[in-house]
């Protein structure tokens, strides 16, 4: 694990909370969940039109939304150069003498997000960084190679130095109400994880209706998924605020009912500066402050990271920005 | 605070709309205003302060209508008012269009003067209030456009008289004026005294729209100004407001023959079942009660929720009342804004504090110093005998009690006198489509709450007022049947003292739940033939005969249920019998009338039974095409007990004509027979006998309708009275039906061709129903 890192860096999650042990699959409790389309659809609507955050605010709401971004990476060019690349930035997402301007030196984001083959490379560059590297796993991304394998391959990357690991559920389980088997399978997942952190993927854009993303929330965290995520940026519909809602709300539930707090990760799709506030807007409203922390939230981006920069720019110079002024990622 | 801090804490921050376009309007008009009369700005007068409720700044002044004033923009309206009509659908749908794209050139001057005035927050007004306003002048462009071709025969009523509320000013101003001109009306309209300055702008936007002048015309001032112009000789009446006010306005034109709309205060239930998404659930009353402080007449403000979910229910309830945000309306990110007035939060508080049950929850806040607030509240723990759970509030107050199981919910739901809007929180559609039509209101959401559209129709039931704003029911409150009707001659009784002996008495009974009564006082009228010759008795009816027939028409409430093809198939079997008595009732006729078309009379009333057989299965609703994923059925609905002074003039006929669309829509009926001549309604109840008509469902009494008048039209158990009677009842009935709104269709004193087209059709099924709006967002 990161022992090296900082004890003033408190974005990884477990320094700072009780990891969730998950509980009995409860499946009373899981039936009982329901999702109406068009109220959450509403609720998401109207969200923007209902929360504005502006000037010194605005910029320090981005400056969070930075340090809750899983910097990604995972494409099948990649290699230990374009991962070195992709490390630097997470070391400085934004340009030094914009975060002097904002008081904010020292901003990194939340994490960095590779392959298992890159996470060595990852590791080495973000070494002394506190930025912990999280692999996607299991089959990634549609999670149907053979079950021993997937744990298998959660094993390799833990030894490979992932903090963190994102795994892939089996969408048929949901798709087919069977419950007890994604359970089980995201249990066996966890133990395979040890001391690394599970963030559960869900890959909502296949699961068909709101109600299956909100049983399949709810499996995965009595299971002991420390993190739920949306998507794997592969599907065709990825994070969107009313499946967030959905998610966030079982999430609070969960807390209600074990005090363990589960962390959130919309992935995919979330590439503008307006789109990263909606969402921390979101959180606030219906999680909590205690949320917006980098140890309870993620970002799954690659391209959100470079509007930010040109808004901050913008906030500091009170003029608009371009791509090109920022460093590359 | 430093960036550093705010990423820390993560507060929101402020985010305030900029006022200072609107406030520079203001300048540009001199701060002053006067009233906008035939197509310009008077000069100000005497008047009042418009103040900005957060705050308590003053922003502008404006003028008192005097009764010149208001008899200048009637007469000003008057004048227009032809020409107008003349210009024809295609003409006016251009200056409709015109008004709706101003609106939304303009739309945010126009949110942020809402705002100022009124204290809704901006996003209110910015997201909801004016985009709604512009798309009801959208709609009515449509119907203006559409109007020769879909509603032939159908006029302007002339000039209108509208009197709107200080809740939603705009949008109230938009829900009355665009059907009103669509139609070829002309309107005196008055904003509330707190809330003007929309209004002024909207003056502003007719000349700019190059409105011709006259068509519409705004006065300012408070309640009496309301009262002149009510008494104004304007054409038709409508008014937004109190149930206190809309009784006095019923009241006030009663027999004037003024056409009235009222929409009226509500208590409107919220219910939950056990199987609702509850987090939805929760949201929706955000948008219930909280929306614009809760001085919404909709406002879901009795929460029902079923027992087993309401500890948890309660408390994310109050969860997500700690994360609202309550203070400056221009802050983008302010859920509760500042209440209207002082006087409407001094009755707020005063409602609450006078509460001694329940337990009270709060959103920890701090409320501005200065301004009027009220933090949200939620009362649980009430029951339906709880003083606030029967008042209405009007204030961000949310009140709560229980049920245990579907028809005890649409029993809570149903106990008030209020009938505006209802929501039903239910994943199971069964559940929620049996209880929507159940609940005694004119507008109900199926897991949602507030929505609106110029396309579906608005308005309510009981004391929540009458007629319907939106849709196409809504252009009925703005048209009438064109033509100049012809005065009704009194239909008087045939004197005498000769008598003929029958070759066996028979004794004439009122007809009541099914069964031939003697009437309570024991007295009866003789009744005599044209030659004076005494023909037979008919029973004097009194007014506890209609305590008893009303209360046998409750009972028959079954009959709403029946099917239509059922009730049909009833109407057939009366005409059928009906039929078979021909000669009999042909020969009572003539004797009675002294006329010899008791044989046509007959003929006419058998096909009219047909008639409305006919239409029992095909007066259908509607699914209206409202922006949401979803439908918005437009429904028909019995009124519920009508009340019926039969024609006298056509003692058959007239009867069956009144008769037959009220049941065949699933009204029962309480019919008072033609006064002078009766004898053919109490034969008439035989054939009823032995038609398989349920019990109650028609009820008959004879005697004098102007004795009767008073005690039906004042019952509060009688939703609707009609009168055709030649005895000018109108003002009695009108002024009778203040005490509980019931819907009124009298005659005004013209004559109607019982034997013609005007004796049947579209207009009577209209009146035998309302339209209850029943929105169905869905989605997988």
């Amino acid at each position: 694990m990161h022992s090296t890192h900082s004890p003033s860096q408190i974005h990884l999650p477990q320094t700072t909370e009780p990891r969730n042990p998950g509980m009995a699959l409860d499946l009373d409790w899981v039936m009982r969940a329901t999702a109406n389309r068009s109220a959450i659809e509403r609720r998401a609507a109207t969200l923007p039109g209902r929360r504005s955050v502006k000037k010194d605010f605005q910029a320090a709401w981005l400056c969070r939304a930075i340090s809750c971004i899983d910097l990604t990476t995972l494409a099948g060019d990649d290699t230990a150069g374009r991962v070195g690349r992709l490390c630097a930035k997470a070391r400085q997402p934004v340009r030094a003498d914009l975060l002097d301007a904002l008081g904010m030196g020292g901003l990194t984001v939340g994490a960095v997000c590779v392959y298992h083959d890159m996470i060595a490379p990852a590791v080495t560059a973000l070494e002394g960084s506190g930025i912990p590297v999280a692999a996607v796993s299991t089959g990634f991304p549609a999670g149907l190679s053979p079950f021993h394998l997937r744990v298998a391959e959660i094993g390799e990357s833990v030894t490979a130095g992932a903090a963190e690991i994102d795994i892939v559920i089996s969408r048929r389980h949901v798709l087919t109400g069977n419950w007890q088997a994604l359970y089980d399978e995201t249990r066996a997942f966890r133990a395979a994880c040890g001391e690394a952190h599970v963030k559960a993927i869900l890959a909502t854009g296949e699961l068909g209706t709101l109600q299956n993303v909100a049983r399949a929330s709810l499996v995965c965290m009595m299971a002991g998924a420390d993190f739920i995520k949306t998507s794997t940026g592969k599907e065709s519909v990825n994070a969107t605020l009313p499946v967030s809602l959905v998610m966030i709300r079982a999430i609070r539930d969960y807390h209600d009912a074990t005090g363990y707090r589960v962390g959130y990760k919309p992935a995919g799709g979330i590439s503008k500066a307006k789109d990263a506030l909606n969402y921390l807007a979101l959180i606030k409203e219906e999680l909590g402050d205690r949320w917006l922390r980098p140890d309870l939230f993620r970002f799954g981006a690659s391209s959100l990271l470079g509007d930010i920069e040109r808004q901050l720019e913008h906030h500091v110079t009170g003029a608009y920005s371009a791509g090109w002024r920022h460093a590359m990622a | 605070m430093t960036i550093k801090d705010i990423f820390q804490s993560m507060d929101y921050g402020t985010a305030p709309e900029s006022a200072g376009d609107a406030l520079a309007w203001l300048v540009d008009q001199g701060d002053r205003f006067g009233h906008f009369i035939d197509g310009a700005f008077t000069e100000p007068g005497d008047g009042f302060e418009s103040r900005n409720p957060a705050t308590g700044e003053v922003l502008a002044l404006l003028t008192q209508a005097t009764p010149a004033d208001v008899e200048a923009a009637v007469s000003a309206a008057r004048r227009a008012q032809p020409k107008w009509a003349r210009l024809g659908g295609a003409g006016r749908a251009r200056f409709l269009y015109a008004l709706a794209r101003l609106l939304q050139k303009h739309a945010r001057l126009f949110a942020v003067l809402e705002t100022l005035d009124n204290g809704k927050p901006i996003r209110e007004s910015r997201d909801i209030d004016v985009p709604l306003a512009a798309r009801h002048f959208y709609y009515h462009a449509g119907m203006a456009q559409l109007m020769a071709a879909e509603l032939p025969g159908r006029e302007a009523l002339g000039v209108c008289g509208q009197v709107i509320p200080w809740n939603f000013p705009l949008l109230m101003l938009a829900w009355k004026v665009a059907p009103a001109i669509a139609m070829g009306n002309t309107v005196v309209l008055k904003p509330a005294e707190y809330t003007s300055l929309t209004a002024m702008l909207f003056a502003d936007i007719c000349r700019q729209a190059g409105l011709p002048k006259g068509v519409v015309n705004i006065v300012t001032g408070d309640g009496h100004v309301g009262e002149m112009i009510v008494k104004a000789d304007v054409d038709k009446v409508a008014f937004t407001g109190s149930t206190e006010v809309g009784r006095k306005i019923r009241a006030a034109t009663a027999g004037s023959g003024k056409a009235l709309t009222l929409e009226l205060g509500g208590k409107s239930p919220y219910i939950v079942f056990e199987d609702a998404d509850i987090d939805s659930a929760v949201e929706g009353l955000v948008d219930a009660i909280w929306f614009n402080q809760g001085q919404v007449c909709c406002a879901g403000s009795r929460l029902i929720v079923q027992e087993g979910i309401a500890e948890r229910f309660h408390a994310k309830l109050r969860a997500r009342m700690d994360k609202l945000r309550i203070g400056d309306p221009l802050d983008k990110s302010i859920d509760v804004g500042a209440i209207v007035d002082p006087s409407q939060l001094a009755r707020i508080q005063a409602l609450v504090d006078g509460n001694t049950e329940g337990e009270v929850y709060r959103t920890p806040c701090t409320l501005p110093n200065q301004g009027c607030y009220y933090a949200p509240t939620l009362i649980t723990g009430l029951h339906p005998a709880s003083h606030l759970m029967q008042e209405e509030i009007f204030g961000p107050v949310l009140c709560a009690t229980t049920f245990r199981t579907p028809g005890e919910a649409v029993e809570i739901a149903n106990n008030t006198r209020y009938g505006l809007a209802a929501s039903v929180w239910s994943e199971n559609i069964n559940v929620a489509l049996d209880i929507a039509p159940k609940l005694a209101a004119g507008v109900v959401w199926v897991n949602g709450t507030n929505m609106f559209d110029a396309a579906a129709g608005f308005g309510g039931v009981r004391e929540s007022g009458f007629g319907r704003e939106g849709g196409w029911e809504g252009l009925q409150a703005y048209t009438r049947p064109a033509g100049k009707p012809k005065p009704l001659k009194p239909v008087m009784p045939f004197k005498g003292d000769t008598v003929e002996p029958q070759a066996v008495d028979r004794t004439a009974k009122l007809y009541i739940g099914g069964k031939q009564v003697r009437p309570d006082g024991g007295y009866a009228r003789a009744i005599h033939n044209r030659n004076g010759t005494l023909i037979g008795q008919a029973p004097i009816a009194n007014r506890k005969d209609v305590r008893n027939a009303v209360e046998a028409a409750q009972g028959g409430r079954g009959w709403a249920a029946a099917t239509a093809h059922l009730r049909a198939q009833i109407l057939y079997y009366i005409a059928e019998n009906l039929a078979a008595r021909k000669d009999e009732f042909a020969v009572t006729l003539n004797r009675m009338t002294g006329t010899r078309s008791g044989d046509k009379e007959v003929d006419a009333s058998v096909d009219r039974l047909f008639t409305y057989a006919a239409w029992a299965d095909k007066f259908d609703g509607q699914v209206r095409s409202v922006p949401i994923r979803g439908a918005a059925l437009a429904m028909r609905e019995p009124c519920g007990v009508i009340g019926a002074f039969c024609p006298d003039d056509a003692p058959l006929l007239g009867l069956v004509s009144v008769m037959a669309p009220a049941i065949a829509m699933g009204n029962r009926v309480v019919l008072v027979a033609s006064e002078p001549f009766p004898l053919a309604a109490t034969d008439f109840y035989q054939v009823l006998d032995t038609s398989d008509l349920p019990g109650g469902v028609v009820n008959i009494l004879t005697g004098s309708h102007a004795d009767l008048a008073p005690a039906l039209a004042s019952h509060m158990n009688v939703e609707s009275v009609w009168s055709f009677s030649s005895t000018d009842l109108s003002a009695v009935i009108e002024k009778a039906a203040a005490g509980n709104l019931k819907r009124t269709w009298v005659n005004d004193g013209a004559a109607r061709d019982w034997f013609g087209a005007e004796g049947e059709g579209r207009p009577f099924l209209e009146a035998a129903t309302e339209v209850k709006t029943v929105w169905i967002p869905y989605g997988a």
